[in-house]
């Protein structure tokens, strides 16, 4: 495999790195521009160095009530996590057998996934104001990210149980375990790597969410609400020194999943395999 | 999965399934059928009020308006979506066949998707400093002397949105198609490689056909999410332009929910038929 690289190798991998500074150097712009001096503006130059913009978000008065939503949309997404998690594993495997009606509910799965979301923030809504009950993230908002989390979830799910080793379950079965013991001591463990990919999805896509929660977050805003709001009157760099924190928070989030996916699976690597220890 | 069912079956498989259906229940099929329903409904300048009335979608029809804003959402669709497909599938292919060794695969695959994890209204945001009037790109063309003027039209255009949708959904295409690549069996590839083709017909009749279901897949997902957006529009339009989801978030900003509901549905209906088109080239199950 070590034929020397082609031309067209190095014109592809040009492609790629102007595909990643395309993805990447506008939110670098803006982290760069949130340590503008307290009287820089919302492009360059810059107008000296500090961390003013930073300072500004700790003052109450300077900003909206970005902590509190900041708090909202952590708790929010942690609700949503959790709930995807176990609703997909729970839906993934019902879906390993076909069943009445399954064919339907696949299609509301993928309903779900390709629905303009101010559809259901719109049908939501409406709901709930016919029914007077007041939205709030905690029961309209929680519902609504639920329909966008969880047709991620499943997909995940259908792809692992795709690629799902059966023997494993039949020898469990063989032994004599239960159908409960099978999941819970077999199949759980197996799979447990993926679960952490749903959860990131399940988090991060409900921590993010704008369309879904804007009709059905009610009086108090998540973070994206807050933040959208702050583009029709903040003209000042707090607004990408409040990016480049919430960016940060993410890309720490995502740090956290993907090492310990990776660290799930390298201790299944290690644990599942018995070689070296000899035949006793 | 096997093809026989029992009532056994039905039964385990309806259990577990259950706070799926619950939740897609409450919060999919119910609001669907409240904006079919509301569609029918009167407003008065404060209040909806129940009717069954076809005012809504007579307006809906008889006003202008209505055919070019879907005129703009089809050609924000379909530019965007030509955009994606070509960037995705360039980045895709590289990635799968000229990327040698596993390690730096997921690499630069987990590289390419990260973005999707972060806030899209920051990503939005964050074009600002380099589109704006004494943005980054102004200066830059004004200092190599190829505009004497900045451009007007770089931020807040139709071209910013498109832009925006570009950059926020190319990974939408470049995952399913990386994904198709790799299940391709690259001995298919070395025995065309024997049979004398080059490397261009190799990726026109071998690597091409069989990455159409990902292609498919991406396309769904970039279509659906243009269709129905009215946020990128807005923010990156500096509300200039409009698409179909920005009618409906107008009609809902002045409260009129059933005007709003009678073009949600018109619009739903529009992208369900879409997908459905798209559906019949590719088996989803099949290819996860």
């Amino acid at each position: 495999m070590s034929e020397p690289r082609g031309r067209s190798f190095y014109l592809l991998a040009g492609f790629f790195a102007l595909f990643i500074l395309f993805l990447y150097g506008p939110t670098i712009t803006i982290a760069i521009l949130s340590f503008q001096g307290p009287r820089g503006g919302l492009t360059f130059p810059m107008n000296g160095v500090s961390l003013h913009w930073f300072y500004d978000l700790f003052e109450q008065q300077a900003v909206g009530d970005i902590w509190g939503s900041f708090r909202r949309s952590l708790g929010l997404g942690l609700m949503v996590m959790f709930t995807t998690v176990v609703v997909s594993v729970m839906g993934g495997l019902a879906f390993r057998k076909r069943f009445l009606g399954s064919g339907v509910l696949f299609y509301l799965v993928i309903t779900s996934l390709i629905i303009p979301s101010i559809l259901v923030s719109l049908g939501v809504g409406l709901i709930f104001n016919q029914l007077d009950l007041d939205v709030h993230w905690t029961t309209s908002g929680f519902g609504s990210q639920l329909t966008w989390t969880l047709p991620f979830g499943l997909l995940i799910m259908f792809a692992v149980f795709n690629r799902f080793d059966k023997t494993y379950e039949e020898a469990a079965r063989d032994l004599g375990a239960t159908s409960w013991q099978t999941i819970r001591h077999v199949v759980l463990p197996i799979i447990a790597p993926s679960l952490i990919g749903v959860a990131l999805f399940g988090f991060t896509l409900s921590y993010d969410e704008f369309a879904r929660t804007l009709l059905t977050a009610g009086s108090y805003n998540t973070l994206p609400l807050e933040i959208f709001g702050m583009t029709t009157n903040v003209t000042s760099p707090v607004l990408y020194a409040l990016g480049t924190l919430t960016t940060v928070f993410s890309l720490v989030i995502i740090a956290i999943f993907i090492l310990s996916a990776w660290w799930l699976n390298r201790k299944q690597a290690i644990a599942g395999n018995d070689s070296g220890n000899g035949l006793v | 999965m096997s093809s026989k069912r029992s009532i056994s079956n039905d039964l385990t498989g309806w259990l577990m399934a259950s706070p799926l259906v619950i939740v897609l229940a409450l919060f999919l099929v119910l609001p669907i059928a409240m904006i079919v329903v509301v569609s029918f409904w009167g407003a008065t300048e404060f209040s909806i009020y129940p009717a069954f009335k076809f005012d809504n979608y007579e307006f809906l029809f008889r006003s202008p308006v209505t055919y070019s804003v879907y005129l703009k959402t089809f050609m924000f669709t379909v530019i965007s979506w030509a955009l994606c497909l070509a960037i995705g599938f360039t980045v895709a292919y590289f990635l799968a066949f000229h990327v040698r060794t596993q390690t730096w695969q997921i690499v630069l695959f987990l590289l390419c998707t990260v973005p999707f994890w972060t806030s899209n209204i920051i990503r939005m945001i964050s074009w600002v400093p380099f589109l704006g009037r004494n943005g980054i790109a102004n200066q830059a063309l004004i200092s190599a002397g190829m505009i004497d003027e900045p451009l007007e039209w770089l931020l807040f255009s139709d071209f910013a949105v498109m832009l925006a949708f570009v950059h926020l959904y190319t990974l939408f295409m470049v995952v399913p198609i990386f994904n198709t690549m790799m299940r391709i069996d690259k001995s298919l590839l070395e025995a065309a490689r024997d049979g004398g083709a080059t490397g261009f017909q190799i990726l026109t009749n071998v690597i091409l056909p069989l990455t159409k279901p990902g292609i498919m897949i991406g396309s769904i997902f970039v279509v659906t999410l243009v269709m129905g957006d009215f946020i990128t529009v807005r923010f990156m339009s500096g509300s200039q332009s409009a698409n179909v989801g920005r009618l409906i978030s107008n009609d809902v900003a002045l409260l009129r929910y059933p005007s709003a509901a009678a073009t949600s549905v018109v619009l739903l209906i529009t992208v369900l038929i879409t997908i459905g088109i798209m559906l019949r080239f590719v088996n989803i199950r099949k290819e996860l």
